[in-house]
């Protein structure tokens, strides 16, 4: 494997007596598509941040593109496209002038600037609005937007905390698809999600995290195949028959869940799993046999669901 | 350098959209305080003649030049930059880029420089129309004007960079910012105060300024070259202090 464009070992954060990373071991390939996987308070925005420079490790090492975040800080911002959590956008200023101005952050000349801003509003869609202020743009557009000016530098790596976090679903799927865009162009992504159906269509590879550690890593299909059964049953039971539902379950596919609205039976065959249900005398009120996702490998992996 | 200069570009485009209001603001405010203050209080006061020779007017002019350079100064540093660091993310957005602390708070005050040296051009020429300047040494008083926003303007940075409400600033407004207006030899002579409040004028960056205006603009006052320099060093001391002050404040602010 060449050089990591981001090579981490034993990374740590620490806020006062709080762990927000736990040391954990990370490297991004070039052109890859890599995601942080894990619920809020994993520590994910930490990594990130540190990645990012704008957040000092409290130890471990760190390099990105080859050099140390701490002493060549603005060199490696320099090739980096950042696209926060929270909308960093000038809300009084207009779109093209938010993209104008920070691409000149980049010391990159006004002409070019004016260019560059109109070719990324083009590859976000975003051109009609090129002179209408930010304030009034919908969430989705505003996402967008700050993903064009994470580009204005053409960014060698591309950060994205959350990018579709707060989202309506069709929102979700435009910006998808201009990532997934972005990842045909060969930019390597890096991305937080706490989503399994994004880390699941824009990562190559990702990390289970937990606590402020890695608990699992691995390419979507290879974590569910290793972690999970191919599919899953989800039960509901009504009132009546909730007591001792998991005794009556023992021994059907691999492995049982006991949620508090549901029953999540693991095996490789659902059908036939579903079958032993009803011939066990059980009478759920709903059966949905699916395949595993890695909302699965987080349950198995921590015990708890992602999103609470 | 020229990371810099792309953030002050920055408050320019954003300027650019508002410019006219203030530049009338400043235009505004200069007329109505030399009709109410320098015509109307102006006469009574004239007609006591305890300013000797000098107008009332022409008194006032130079104080309230200085007195104007706080209250923009106070203006730009109070509720915008908190802002930027709670709600629009301004400089979020900045360090993300290859921009460093120094580029950040640099241009955001040279911008600052550049609206109070505007105001007070302004409000020289609309005084200067109403005959209130007498000296050539007026072209200083913009300088010195800069300086005394600088040192009001880089320690409010730091402080807005440090809370998480803007529940201080109207606590500065009432307990600082107006006292400063009213002792600081603006509206009348500190002669005139009792000395132990006479100390707060002294130690008001203001009242510095204010005495380094009214020797530019008034002719014949001659003002010694060492206390000319002890007061651009005081200016200039405040000023110091509140950019190093301010720097740690949005390094840490920005955690980087």
């Amino acid at each position: 494997m060449p050089d990591p464009l981001i090579h981490a070992r034993g990374l740590v954060k620490r806020f006062g007596d709080f762990t927000a990373v736990d040391g954990i071991d990370v490297d991004v390939a070039a052109g890859e598509s890599f995601g942080f996987l894990g619920p809020n308070g994993a520590g994910k925005s930490s990594t990130m941040r540190m990645i990012g420079c704008v957040s000092r490790p409290s130890s471990g090492t760190l390099s990105i593109l080859g050099m140390d975040p701490h002493r060549q800080g603005p060199e490696i911002r320099a090739r980096l496209g950042v696209c926060p959590q929270l909308d960093t956008l000038d809300p009084e200023l207009t779109v093209a002038q938010n993209l104008v101005t920070y691409a000149r952050y980049f010391g990159i000349r006004r002409r070019k600037a004016r260019a560059k801003a109109a070719e990324l509003l083009d590859f976000v869609q975003l051109s009609e609005r090129a002179d209408s202020k930010v304030e009034p743009l919908s969430g989705g557009m505003k996402r967008r937007l700050t993903i064009a000016r994470a580009l204005v530098n053409d960014p060698e790596i591309m950060l994205l905390d959350e990018p579709t976090t707060g989202l309506d679903p069709q929102a979700r799927h435009l910006v998808w698809e201009r990532l997934f865009r972005l990842k045909q162009q060969g930019v390597t992504l890096v991305l937080t999600t706490h989503y399994m159906d994004e880390a699941e269509q824009l990562c190559d590879r990702l990390v289970v995290m937990d606590g402020g550690r890695i608990v699992a890593e691995g390419s979507p299909r290879a974590l569910i195949e290793r972690h999970s059964t191919r599919e899953v049953v989800e039960l509901r039971f009504g009132e009546t028959e909730s007591d001792d539902v998991a005794g009556k379950l023992t021994g059907i596919g691999e492995r049982v869940e006991i949620l508090p609205d549901r029953v999540l039976l693991y095996a490789d065959d659902g059908d036939a799993a579903s079958d032993e249900v009803h011939g066990r005398g059980l009478n759920p009120v709903s059966v949905l046999v699916r395949r595993s996702s890695l909302e699965d490998v987080f349950l198995h992996l921590t015990g708890r669901t992602l999103v609470d | 350098m020229r990371r810099l200069l792309s953030v002050l570009e920055f408050y320019l485009v954003g300027y650019r959209r508002t410019w006219r209001g203030s530049v009338f603001g400043s235009f505004l405010l200069p007329v109505l305080y030399v009709v109410g203050f320098g015509f109307g209080v102006g006469h009574f006061v004239d007609l006591g003649g305890r300013l000797g020779p000098v107008r009332y007017l022409d008194y006032l002019v130079p104080g309230i030049l200085a007195a104007t350079a706080v209250q923009v100064a106070f203006g730009e540093s109070a509720w915008p930059v908190l802002s930027r660091f709670l709600w629009i993310r301004t400089y979020h957005a900045m360090v993300a880029a290859p921009l460093r602390i120094i580029d950040i708070l640099g241009g955001s005050l040279l911008f600052v420089l550049l609206r109070l040296v505007l105001t007070t051009v302004v409000f020289l020429l609309v005084t200067t129309a109403f005959g209130a300047v007498h000296s050539a040494w007026a072209l200083a008083v913009p300088v010195v004007c800069a300086l005394l926003g600088l040192a009001i303007a880089a320690p409010v940075y730091a402080l807005s960079a440090q809370v998480d409400t803007d529940s201080y600033f109207p606590l500065l407004g009432r307990f600082v910012i107006i006292p400063m207006g009213l002792f600081s030899g603006v509206y009348f002579p500190i002669a005139a105060l009792p000395r132990a409040v006479r100390w707060l004028a002294y130690a008001s960056p203001l009242w510095h300024a204010v005495d380094l205006c009214r020797a530019a603009t008034l002719r014949g006052v001659d003002l010694p070259w060492p206390t000319v320099l002890g007061h651009l060093a005081y200016l200039g001391a405040w000023a110091g202090l509140g950019f190093w002050l301010a720097m740690r404040a949005f390094q840490r602010r920005l955690a980087i």
